[in-house]
């Protein structure tokens, strides 16, 4: 009985009253950094048992590329023009990942699962946006390689660490945006449509920072570390939208 | 204090109701069981109690806690047995169990007794999807019995469940029958043929307080104390077990 | 065991709208109040804006006449920006309350506030076809961030139409009126940053305007702000008025009454039954049998 015996908690004996109206005795609360813990850990297994995210997340970027180099006639693009094949690539492909996000829980009952555990359920919004960000991450480790090698003029030169702090700030605001347009989206008739339809226009502002952040980089002759406004845009995006999706998600959990 | 309180509750739909001026109340230990057309608002009355939906109108105290206020209070008392799994499909029941267990802050050595309770040891390392309706089901009642919830709502349980699997989760979901006849072999303890005694622990303290929703008269009654008939949203019907005939559970179908 | 006839406090909607005292005969509160003198003052309002536009407004010398367009573009645009952040500060207010009536408002002040939009690009696109030759141009920040937001708050309806679950529809539709209103100044912003200036920019140069022309602005924005809030109020009242008579049908048939099929729909469904003259406070419509016996429930 022992096991049994340990693992008991928190039911009332026979005999004992149970709690008094009000009273928080019996509500453990499962911490929020153990639920997202725990929430990450699911989310890590169904992806690596069902690989639906990230491997076709990083093949349409490749496809793209080359979809590109013949769209746009040429070998090689440089500055303003490299940035924006990337953004838009990093884009399109962020809008497959945001697509699946919720998929698995929406269909299979997840959401329930988690709703009637004793959990702080901000828990749920910072899981799938960490797993988000964590495919982007991803994405981007594929992608931006695969872009140097396929289409950029001038190699990745002492301007690759600007590069990446604007991938990575983008990647925040990409993350939060992306998960509450999932969750928005993911419970409606026309989901694979609506996600992206409302993703891309609130993601503008990360194009337009991330775009002009990026361009100085990517150009043959000199390597210019990106502008700081550029960076401030970003920073502030993520800032405000961060919050505002932190404070709004909760109202698409429950009912 | 009484474990149900309902007064009053009607929870709508756009602008039908789904239910409509619900009032009931249960005692601890008590099965109250559920009756109803499809639609009737079984299933609702459940999501409600489980705090998953919010009443628009009335009154629902559960273990003591008022919805919505506190449904925090609630959560992690009750186990909810729906009619899909909630369960994902790609995990096996072992991951599956060990995440509904690290949610509700359980230790893994209650999965491991539980999947033994419910005969999936064997098969506990295989995807869901290649699991049997029936083996699905059982994996469900196993996560939700878990966390040795004070109430149960369980929405038709033996659904999918040949009479061998019956008989194995009876006694999980405390059902009367089985209760005192397995508190009497739990002495012998080890590990072979874990009985379910062992693994529904609480059993062996309270008898959980049980909300079910039925389609079956006869065995439906046979664990009733308080059989709620609904009908369109309306509670219909509404009286202890041993006053109600079981042609009358058939006019509601009507 | 004696049944209340009134819900319990704090859960119903009826609880916070019902006139004080009216519980034994609830009077469904007026909508269509106040219509009759804003339509009016709206009218006039638009007479004295057209007068000045036309009459009074000194005729600008690099732009000619077209340049009066500028009058109505304008409001237009400020209205309507005003219009997408007043949504999301009324589903605030939605998801605080769960007040149904909040994301009635919220939805229709959206709604209008799109077509308003609509207007604001139309207009923009002529203006810019009579002063710079092109009908669009890149190089002014608010038309562009107009787009982006136009197409933001396009998939309003679209993102309602497609959740069945009323309840459901209008929490997910607050939810994205409080993010997209705040997406307004921050995508202004950021366009604002992006975009190369080709003119000096109209509204903010006001201060550099003639005081005629100041006059005329101001007076133009109050008259589209008082058609903003007729048209408002008017599918309201229109809404709201609808939902009365459904309820109304509904208490006259009793338990007979099959909803029909409204089919799916965007804009949320109306007043909860209380509001439009179901009883309040009275009997249910259907004596339900054996309910006196739920003291058995204890007893058992």
């Amino acid at each position: 009985m022992s096991s049994v015996e340990q693992a008991h908690t928190g039911a009332p004996a026979a005999g004992e009253p149970a709690n008094a109206p009000g009273t928080a005795s019996a509500a453990r609360q499962t911490g929020l950094w153990r639920t997202v813990g725990a929430l990450l850990r699911k989310e890590l297994l169904v992806e690596l048992r069902t690989l639906e995210s990230v491997p076709g997340m990083s093949l349409f970027a490749l496809s793209t590329f080359v979809v590109f180099h013949f769209a746009l006639n040429r070998g090689s693009v440089e500055g303003d023009l490299a940035a924006g094949v990337l953004w838009v690539t990093l884009l399109f492909a962020a809008m497959l990942g945001v697509n699946r996000l919720f998929v698995a829980d929406a269909d299979q009952g997840g959401f329930d699962a988690f709703l009637l555990a004793p959990v702080d359920r901000s828990a749920m919004f910072i899981a799938k946006a960490l797993t988000l960000l964590a495919y982007l991450v991803v994405l981007e480790l594929v992608a931006v390689p695969a872009f140097g090698l396929l289409l950029l003029g001038a190699p990745f030169g002492p301007a690759l660490p600007g590069l990446i702090v604007s991938l990575a700030l983008a990647d925040v605001g990409i993350a939060a945006v992306g998960t509450l347009v999932a969750a928005l989206a993911v419970q409606t008739r026309a989901r694979d449509l609506l996600g992206p339809l409302l993703a891309l226009p609130l993601l503008v502002p990360i194009v337009i920072g991330g775009s002009r952040a990026s361009a100085p980089a990517l150009v043959q002759a000199h390597q210019a570390a990106p502008a700081a406004r550029w960076l401030l845009t970003l920073g502030l995006y993520d800032l405000v939208f961060g919050l505002i999706a932190y404070a709004v998600f909760d109202f698409l959990l429950e009912d | 204090m009484a474990a149900l309180e309902v007064e009053g509750l009607t929870r709508r739909y756009g602008e039908r109701d789904a239910l409509s001026d619900v009032w009931l109340t249960l005692e601890q230990g008590q099965t109250l069981v559920v009756f109803g057309p499809n639609g009737a608002g079984k299933t609702t009355l459940l999501r409600v109690l489980a705090t998953l939906l919010r009443p628009h109108e009335g009154r629902v105290r559960v273990l003591g806690s008022e919805l919505p206020e506190q449904s925090w209070a609630v959560r992690g008392r009750v186990g909810v047995l729906a009619h899909e799994p909630l369960l994902y499909r790609e995990l096996t029941a072992r991951e599956n169990l060990r995440f509904h267990a690290r949610l509700h802050g359980v230790s893994e050595e209650r999965v491991e007794l539980l999947l033994a309770a419910v005969a999936l040891d064997a098969r506990a390392d295989e995807p869901l999807r290649t699991l049997s309706r029936g083996m699905v089901q059982r994996a469900a009642i196993a996560r939700c019995v878990l966390h040795q919830p004070e109430l149960l709502l369980l929405d038709e349980p033996y659904a999918n469940l040949d009479p061998a699997a019956v008989e194995l989760v009876a006694p999980l979901i405390g059902s009367a029958a089985e209760v005192g006849a397995a508190s009497g072999g739990r002495s012998s303890g080890g590990t072979a043929g874990v009985s379910a005694a062992e693994a529904s622990g609480a059993d062996q303290r309270a008898r959980p307080t049980r909300v079910v929703c039925s389609h079956d008269p006869g065995g439906g009654l046979a664990e009733a104390d308080v059989v709620l008939g609904l009908r369109a949203g309306r509670p219909a019907l509404l009286r202890a077990a041993d006053q109600v005939d079981p042609a009358e559970i058939v006019e509601l179908y009507r | 065991m004696e049944r209340s006839s009134r819900p319990a406090a704090g859960l119903t909607n009826s609880d916070r709208s019902a006139p004080d005292g009216a519980r034994s005969k609830a009077r469904p509160p007026r909508y269509g109040g106040g219509l009759r003198t804003l339509s009016i003052s709206t009218v006039i309002a638009m007479a004295v804006a057209l007068g000045l536009v036309f009459f009074y407004a000194p005729l600008e010398e690099e732009q000619g006449f077209l340049q009066k367009i500028f009058y109505v573009h304008v409001p237009l645009a400020i209205v309507a920006l005003c219009g997408f952040v007043l949504g999301g500060l009324l589903a605030i207010q939605h998801l605080r309350t769960r007040d149904p009536r909040w994301d009635m408002r919220s939805y229709v002040v959206i709604h209008m506030s799109l077509i308003f939009a609509l207007g604001t690009l139309i207009t923009g696109s002529i203006w810019a076809k009579g002063s710079w030759g092109h009908w669009w141009v890149w190089s002014e920040p608010e038309l562009v961030s107009f787009l982006i937001i136009f197409l933001l708050y396009a998939t309003y309806q679209p993102l309602r139409f497609a959740i069945e679950d009323p309840e459901r529809q209008s929490r997910y539709a607050s939810v994205f009126a409080i993010t997209a209103g705040a997406f307004v100044p921050l995508n202004y912003l950021a366009v604002n940053e992006t975009t190369a200036y080709l003119h000096p920019r109209v509204f903010g140069s006001t201060s550099n305007l003639p005081a005629s022309m100041a006059f005329t602005l101001l007076v133009s924005l109050v008259a589209i702000a008082l058609l903003f809030a007729t048209l408002c109020k008017y599918e309201l009242t229109a809404k709201h008025a609808r939902a009365q008579v459904r309820a109304l049908r509904r208490r006259i048939a009793g338990d007979a009454y099959d909803a029909p099929a409204r089919g799916r729909s965007a804009a949320p469904a109306g007043l909860p039954p209380d509001m439009g003259g179901a009883p309040v406070g009275g009997a249910p419509l259907q004596p339900v049998a054996g309910i006196g016996a739920h003291a058995a429930g204890r007893s058992a």
